[in-house]
């Protein structure tokens, strides 16, 4: 059967000669080369759940009476797209586990992706052979992040339309060209002749999760061309990968992460709140609540936003926003620019143009690791910046103190960061045998009443890391019995 | 395709025997691990009935989730179990080959690629000048309906509000507001009649005093506004000069409009001059005034209302 099914297509693809080399690609066992996987079954999870919310969201603003189940809302005039949100919620069967696991997925997602760039970043991964992946990593972040927010902008909900509101004054802060921006974009003058809704259901829906998509395939195909990077180690070279081979052990277990992954997906949907739409009621222009927070992944826009002095420059008959067009503006393209060239300005520190396929250890790079983690720490500061009210609250004090603190501190405590994780990589640099896996001891005590220590027994696949890698094997000898010597043939008893 | 397979020497595949040490599972105890697997894959299963029935019996969303995912995650535990301690451990090792090519072959291409290209484009110039312009002329007219369709030109829209003079104020259930309506230290989100709910026109009607006619009028400390203001009542554009956000937090003991969106303050007895945030200009003023008991706006807004834009003077 399975013999047929490979000769059928092997005569009209000849899938015998690479598959056989698919099957074995090796995988190298370590914990952090996971992270990617989680966006990726995100990612599944996101378009799995898209389409069943597609079936019942209607895209439009048209304005109609709302008769569902939701008592509070009965008879209200709301938008189609509000209203069927609120239906798929209430009235679709699952609908609300669904849709509360999609928008979770859409947090998750970028979250993997923002842990997962860190991890290629304080590793070296993004070094020759590999910048082209790197920079397509990089645009599906950046997608990523305006396709979350295009789909939390649908519902036309109160919190969401305040953040189109935002994000149409953004636009409009582009000199020369805003206002114009703006008016072809949502068909007018804010709020537009209706049309905004549908467009960025179009964008959310089909745009750019084909771009997207199509970015993860060449993301993996480029994975698969130029193979895995993998940690320095015992029989590991520049010229080889060891790990475990795609079939079986790498399919079995990353299907199982993939079944884990959307089960804790479906876990958060379903018992962690998130968006209750129902409670922000229809977005109305004029009105707004109290708490207008963006998705975490828009947080260090919604910071810069806060703390940016109003510097608006006003002459020659024009004005220019900069307090909205320097923090919204300027300084995402800014930092997708230099998070785009990293590879390359990385190159004009080090000057070196070699091929990698060995990691680095993030201690063995202390500045770069200095550096990053002072990078992480800025935009940490500034997620940390979009909620200035809600910690004067808190913390009981002035909104006046927070928001110059931060206006220090954004700076102030990555060049601490920087110097302190330097301080760090070097101490570990010096350290014994720091980064190997440590025996357990096992202290006894005699009858006699002595003391002696032993080394506790190897923990399982301890003893694999001793054996020396062999490249995968058939099975066409299946019994010991039946195995022949000769070449290529390893035989070890136990 | 038959000339590269015979040339390929071809490798003795690697056989290995199932009791080498790589061939080994990786749990030093497989019948517990197994046993573990199968528990997990049971539960596995239950849970993916379970998640069946609460469809079927309740539809009630936390026990949905915790069903289906108790489901896929004893699953999914299950097969990782499977692959990581019950499959062999390696480790396993695959030669990575340089895929760059030789010196030459990429003389060659490059070669192909300007000489062939040289000939055929230097020998007709005309033709591939031609087609540069077709392109560039296909390129631009492509985005006038991609673009230029999307909207109207900006135009005066964004320097204009609906407040005329004599416009009545409204809220937005239309309803007239009657100079009684507001106490001292209330607020009411006002139109201009007809336009009950538009966004550029939302403007923020506060009384600040119980004044008579005869009283001197609220002092603002904003000149030349002195007969701005009507019976202690004020108004200003209810769109932030930050972002656009609705103004619409009023701190009576301060007497100051917040905004929530980036918590920019405006002094509303100074002109709403921004003293706080990254707003950077003052909320414009309404001019308003009481006729036949009701107010009504004394003119239309005298500047451009909300956020900043490369046009506004």
């Amino acid at each position: 059967m399975i013999d047929e099914s490979v000769r059928w297509l092997d005569d009209r693809l000849g899938i015998a000669k690479g598959g056989r080399t698919l099957l074995d690609k090796i995988f190298p066992d370590h914990w952090s080369f996971m992270l990617g996987e989680i966006a990726l079954y995100s990612f599944v999870v996101l378009i799995a759940t898209g389409v069943f919310l597609s079936l019942y969201f209607v895209p439009s603003a048209h304005e109609v009476v709302y008769h569902g189940s939701y008592l509070p809302l009965r008879g209200q005039r709301v938008s189609e797209a509000y209203s069927s949100t609120v239906g798929l919620s209430f009235d679709v069967k699952s609908g609300l586990l669904i849709r509360q696991t999609h928008h979770w997925a859409a947090d998750v997602f970028l979250g993997s992706i923002a842990v997962h760039m860190a991890r290629i970043f304080f590793t070296g991964a993004f070094r020759k052979p590999r910048e082209l992946n790197w920079i397509v990593g990089v645009t599906m972040l950046m997608l990523g992040i305006v396709n979350g927010f295009l789909g939390y902008s649908l519902p036309d909900d109160l919190v969401s339309g305040t953040g189109i509101r935002i994000a149409y004054s953004i636009i409009e802060s582009v000199p020369l060209v805003g206002s114009y921006l703006g008016f072809f974009l949502f068909g007018g003058n804010y709020p537009g002749n209706g049309v905004i809704i549908p467009r960025f259901y179009i964008l959310h829906v089909l745009i750019l999760p084909v771009i997207i998509g199509g970015l993860i395939a060449v993301h993996l195909g480029l994975l698969v061309k130029q193979k895995h990077t993998q940690f320095p180690g015992k029989g590991k070279t520049e010229d080889n990968v060891v790990g475990t081979p795609m079939f079986p052990t790498f399919i079995a277990k990353t299907t199982g992460f993939m079944f884990m992954t959307s089960a804790v997906l479906l876990l958060l949907g379903g018992l962690a709140q998130i968006n209750p739409i129902w409670q922000f009621g229809q977005y109305e222009p004029y009105q707004i609540s109290y708490a207008v927070q963006p998705d975490w992944y828009m947080g260090w826009l919604d910071g810069a936003l806060r703390i940016m002095p109003s510097w608006e420059w006003v002459g020659w008959g024009h004005t220019l926003p900069l307090e909205v067009f320097l923090p919204a503006v300027v300084f995402p393209g800014l930092t997708f620019g230099f998070f785009w060239g990293w590879p390359h300005i990385e190159k004009r520190f080090t000057k070196d143009l070699a091929t990698h396929n060995l990691l680095d250890r993030p201690r063995d790079r202390p500045k770069r690791t200095a550096f990053g983690a002072a990078m992480l720490m800025f935009y940490f500061m500034l997620f940390a910046a979009s909620s200035t009210d809600v910690m004067a609250n808190f913390f009981d004090v002035s909104l006046n103190v927070v928001l110059w603190t931060f206006r220090v501190i954004v700076f102030v405590i990555p060049i601490i960061t920087y110097f302190v994780t330097y301080q760090i990589c070097n101490e570990m640099r010096a350290a014994e045998g720091i980064g190997k896996r440590k025996r357990a001891m096992v202290v006894s005590r005699s009858d006699t009443g002595a003391y002696s220590t032993v080394t506790a027994e190897p923990r399982p696949g301890d003893d694999a890391h001793e054996l020396d890698a062999i490249p995968v094997p058939t099975y066409i000898n299946l019994t010991p019995e039946e195995l022949e010597t000769g070449p290529g043939v390893r035989r070890v008893m136990r | 395709m038959s000339d590269e397979s015979t040339v390929k020497p071809t490798a003795p595949l690697p056989v290995a025997a199932l009791d080498d040490p790589h061939q080994l599972p990786y749990a030093r105890h497989p019948g517990r691990a197994q046993a573990v697997a199968v528990v997990a894959m049971i539960i596995g299963i239950l849970g993916c009935i379970g998640f069946g029935i609460t469809y079927w019996v309740s539809d009630q969303t936390q026990w949905e989730a915790v069903t289906l995912g108790v489901g896929l995650l004893g699953l999914g535990f299950g097969v990782t179990a499977w692959g990581k301690y019950l499959m062999a451990q390696g480790p396993f090792v695959e030669e990575r080959h340089p895929f760059n090519s030789s010196d030459e072959e990429v003389k060659e291409i490059t070669a192909a690629i300007t000489q062939r290209g040289g000939i055929v484009v230097g020998r007709r110039k005309l033709l591939g000048g031609l087609f540069a312009i077709g392109s560039l002329a296909f390129g631009v007219v492509a985005a006038f309906p991609l673009i230029r369709s999307l909207g109207p030109k900006p135009g005066r829209m964004l320097f204009v509000t609906n407040w005329r003079r004599n416009s009545q104020l409204v809220t937005v259930d239309g309803r007239p507001v009657h100079k009684n309506d507001l106490e001292v230290g209330g607020v009411l989100t006002v139109f201009p009649r007809g336009f009950a709910g538009s966004s550029p026109d939302q403007t923020i009607l506060l009384r600040i005093e119980e004044l008579g006619p005869e009283d001197p009028p609220l002092s603002l400390a904003s000149p030349g506004r002195s007969d701005w203001t009507a019976l202690g009542y004020v108004a200003y554009s209810k769109m932030c000069t930050h972002l656009g956000c609705p103004v619409g937090l009023y701190q009576e003991q301060t007497v100051e409009l917040v905004c929530p969106c980036h918590q920019s303050i405006f002094n509303v007895l100074a002109g709403a001059v921004p003293e706080f945030g990254p707003a950077p200009r003052p909320l414009p003023q309404l001019p308003i005034k009481v006729q036949n008991g009701f107010l009504v706006a004394q003119d239309g807004y005298n500047q451009p209302i909300g956020p900043g834009f490369w046009e506004r003077p």
